[in-house]
């Protein structure tokens, strides 16, 4: 237990040391160019994603605002993905947005990791810095901040070409899949793609043997809970995994002693 | 649009949750703990019964083209850790299987 947890008073004393030097000689302009060449590469691994998104959603029966606005509104791959199915299902609105708060719960750790370096912000920048927080602005910019060589307040500006050029070409892999959706309807299987993508995102999620656990007995779980009515199977399966995860990482450690 | 502003307005407030605490909170150890395991097990969750189940029935056959190409997608995303690689070769995986029919 507490390999690898957050210990955001460890960062924020870090941080502390960090405000009273003297600031470098960034601009604003400059941060904000760094942090979105910095995240170029990752782009390519994240249009996928959205084009997947807009493609399944337009398969599924949803129209192109509904698509776009649930990129803009959600602004979460996984999490949009995870509700199509839903959606299509005639899941009522308190399931899906169950479903979305639990694969969007890991964003409360990414914003407990950031908080420290964003705790002199005014309400309005805490608020947009929120709104586009994601995977991958955080994995981009948390591991730039712990380096050191950005201090207030080039590191919201950082942060923000970050987090907006992960933003747009989000917004445009969303539309783009719309139009591939509509264009590539029936025949080619394309509704595969949803699975697809989960399989991609929960391989790496998969570290060790405790999170295999999780996986295996949530897994299980689903195999049995599909049945369950008002698609309560989803949310029942992610419980008994979470579950299975805590069992397992205890019996281990139990082990060691 | 109820349902979207809905899981836009639950996934703000979990992205603001501790950056609006301005840092001074930690997330309990208990919860930080079976944090670290809803990815792995919410995930699965999801991709399970897609894979497991056609038209609403439990299928596990040699006739379910998409659990043998999702256990093909799954090495591939386990070698590559590679999105892109993952979709291709599913895909790939999928057509070829749905071509040469292995069911009865």
């Amino acid at each position: 237990m507490g390999r690898g947890r957050i210990r955001p008073e460890n960062i924020a004393s870090d941080v502390q040391g960090a405000i009273e030097e003297e600031p470098k000689t960034e601009s604003p302009a400059a941060a904000f160019v760094a942090g979105a060449k910095a995240i170029v590469p990752v782009l390519l691994a994240l249009i996928p994603l959205g084009v997947a998104f807009g493609a399944t959603a337009i398969d599924n029966g949803l129209s192109t605002i509904e698509a776009l606005g649930m990129s803009v509104f959600v602004f979460a791959a996984a999490a949009q993905l995870a509700a199509i199915p839903l959606l299509s299902a005639g899941a009522s609105v308190a399931i899906v947005v169950l479903t979305v708060l639990m694969v969007n719960l890991r964003l409360t750790l990414y914003s407990a990791s950031l908080a420290p370096h964003f705790k002199r912000l005014p309400v309005g920048w805490k608020g947009l810095l929120s709104y586009l927080l994601t995977d991958q602005a955080y994995a981009a910019t948390i591991t730039h901040f712990d380096a050191g060589e950005t201090e207030e307040p080039d590191k919201r500006w950082y942060y923000l070409g970050v987090a907006l050029a992960i933003w747009v070409a989000f917004q445009a892999a969303t539309l783009a899949g719309v139009f591939l959706g509509a264009w590539a309807s029936g025949g080619w299987s394309l509704d595969f793609v949803l699975p697809l993508i989960f399989i991609a995102l929960v391989i790496p999620a998969i570290k060790d043997r405790t999170t295999g656990a999780a996986a295996l007995t949530a897994g299980v779980t689903a195999v049995f809970a599909a049945a369950l009515p008002l698609n309560l199977g989803l949310i029942a399966a992610a419980l008994v995994g979470v579950l299975g995860g805590l069992v397992a990482e205890n019996v281990i450690e139990r082990g060691r002693r | 649009m109820a349902v979207y502003r809905g899981a836009g307005v639950v996934t703000f407030a979990l992205r603001l949750s501790f950056i609006a605490l301005l840092g001074r909170m930690e997330i309990p150890p208990f919860l930080g703990r079976a944090l670290r395991f809803v990815p792995a097990a919410v995930l699965t969750a999801v991709v399970i019964p897609l894979l497991f189940y056609e038209n609403g029935t439990l299928e596990v056959s040699l006739g379910n083209e998409r659990l043998l190409a999702g256990f093909a997608a799954a090495l591939i995303a386990w070698r590559t850790r590679s999105v892109l690689f993952t979709l291709v070769g599913g895909m790939a995986a999928l057509w070829t299987l749905q071509a040469i029919g292995l069911g009865p």
